[in-house]
């Protein structure tokens, strides 16, 4: 299947409506009928209602722009998307940050979050406060353009740590997944990464990547995978990394597209389910993250945000109305979804949860 | 009966064949499990192994699972289709080799 060069919100494609995809995900089921809600799962497992852990991670999404269109992409982001955050809703981040003290990560998200104009000053401002900060970089961003070539060095000035996608090491299955030719511009980034001292064991400058399966199938075992992709890539290219984080597709947006229009539809939504692991329910990120999108909304995760899920009424809404302590104590907004979180190892954005 | 052998909905219904003789079937699936678990071999190396016997022993359930167990465990369509055929080569080649048999034969049949 191609790649379209569109977001699905530029086709005017009914995936792009959060509302329908909620409902398309209600009906998910086989033959012998739709399956549990997963909140009557969690309670199965003593684990509803699901309230944080105590919250760690401000995860920022700085807008919806990218280079790359991903078939996978749960953000349905792309070159034609205009969503994008703007200073002062980074600095009403930054005043967030400084009364929130336990916020020890920030960890900046997009689209390509390097394309938005802003990125460098928000960078700089957080690193000054002396928190750590990630990056969810897709390497190609890198050599899209002269402008970019620097983000390594910029990274490491500020001590970033960088997460990189590469759902495979060879081509053909990254560029089923990301685009002709992404992997090859990856296996560049990652050499410039490298030269500046990027993913050396005990460098103190970390690069991870990021393995998702390129299809209706579920990751294997994250140690297995990691040191298959390290042999693999220090053998081919020379490049190294710290670790590889196994995270799983969420069916929802560009993913949900693909299973329904593949045929893979209910039988991926019947693995998540039968994989359902109590363990790594109880671990799932949403009990330690916050997530703010574009415009300062609050969110329970990333995905909750591309489906436009709130955080519960009665909390905190919006980034300048932040309150750590109120927010601590909500119940996170669940849907089916989340099975995407729970299913074997479990899936983060820091990869299994078990 | 179906009207077919084989229905791709049955394999999921594998773990019935203990409704008839319990003890023998969990004994088998504890086996089963051991066996697919990393130890010499990582389960990469095992899937691909199970993927070329699915092929040789012509198992279509077998081929369905452990093409899906393959592309999970990290190996890529190159890995895959080599142990393919190496399933191939080993199936032809054992047929072929029993033309030595053949060949001794003539030689005690003919002049
Ligand atoms: S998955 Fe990442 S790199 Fe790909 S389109 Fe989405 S935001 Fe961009
Ligand atoms: S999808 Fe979001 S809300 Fe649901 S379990 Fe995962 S992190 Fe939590």
């Amino acid at each position: 299947m191609p790649i379209p060069v569109k977001s699905l919100k530029a086709q005017q494609h009914q995936f792009a409506n959060p509302a329908y995809q909620l409902e398309v995900l209600q009906h998910a089921g086989t033959e012998e009928g739709d399956f549990p809600h997963f909140g009557a799962k969690l309670q199965e497992h003593q684990l509803y209602p699901l309230q944080p852990t105590g919250t760690t991670i401000l995860q920022v999404n700085v807008g919806k722009m990218c280079n790359q269109t991903c078939r996978h992409c749960h953000v349905d982001a792309g070159p034609d998307r205009k969503e994008i955050m703007t200073r002062a809703t980074m600095q009403l981040c930054l005043d967030a940050l400084a009364k929130s003290p336990q916020l020890t990560t920030v960890d900046l998200t997009g689209g390509a979050p390097e394309m938005n104009p802003d990125f460098r000053w928000f960078v700089e401002q957080l690193s000054g406060m002396g928190r750590q900060v990630i990056v969810r970089c897709n390497l190609t961003i890198i050599l899209a353009n002269p402008k970019y070539h620097d983000l390594p060095e910029f990274f490491k000035k500020h001590q970033v740590q960088v997460v990189s996608s590469l759902p495979y090491f060879s081509a053909s299955r990254t560029d089923a997944q990301r685009g002709d030719g992404v992997f090859e511009k990856s296996i560049k980034a990652l050499q410039m990464l490298n030269v500046v001292g990027y993913g050396q064991e005990g460098g103190g400058l970390e690069l991870n990547l990021v393995y998702n399966p390129s299809g209706a199938f579920l990751p294997a075992s994250q140690r297995s995978l990691e040191a298959e992709f390290k042999r693999r890539l220090l053998g081919a290219y020379g490049v190294v990394f710290n670790s590889l984080f196994c995270i799983t597709n969420l069916p929802i947006s560009r993913y949900l597209d693909y299973l329904i229009e593949s045929g893979n539809y209910s039988s991926y939504m019947e693995k998540l389910v039968t994989a359902f692991n109590p363990e790594a329910a109880a671990n799932v990120m949403c009990r330690n993250t916050i997530s703010v999108g574009w415009d300062g909304a609050l969110y329970d995760c990333d995905f909750n945000q591309m489906l436009e899920l709130k955080v519960q009424p009665g909390t905190p809404q919006h980034i300048r109305d932040f309150d750590l302590g109120q927010l601590d104590q909500r119940e996170i907004v669940l849907n089916q979804h989340c099975y995407g979180c729970t299913a074997g190892a479990g899936s983060s954005c820091g990869g299994s949860t078990t | 009966m179906e009207n077919t052998y084989y229905n791709p909905a049955d394999l999921k219904k594998f773990g019935n064949i203990t409704e008839l003789q319990p003890e023998m079937g969990r004994k088998f699936f504890d086996y089963y499990g051991e066996v697919f678990k990393e130890g010499a071999l990582t389960e990469r190396e095992k899937a691909l192994i199970a993927l070329a016997v699915s092929h040789a022993v012509q198992c279509p359930y077998c081929i369905d699972s452990y093409t899906s167990d393959c592309l999970e465990k990290g190996a890529d369509e190159n890995q895959m289709m080599e142990a393919v055929h190496v399933a191939a080569a080993i199936k032809g080649g054992a047929a072929l080799v029993h033309g030595v048999q053949m060949m001794n034969k003539i030689k005690d049949l003919t002049m």
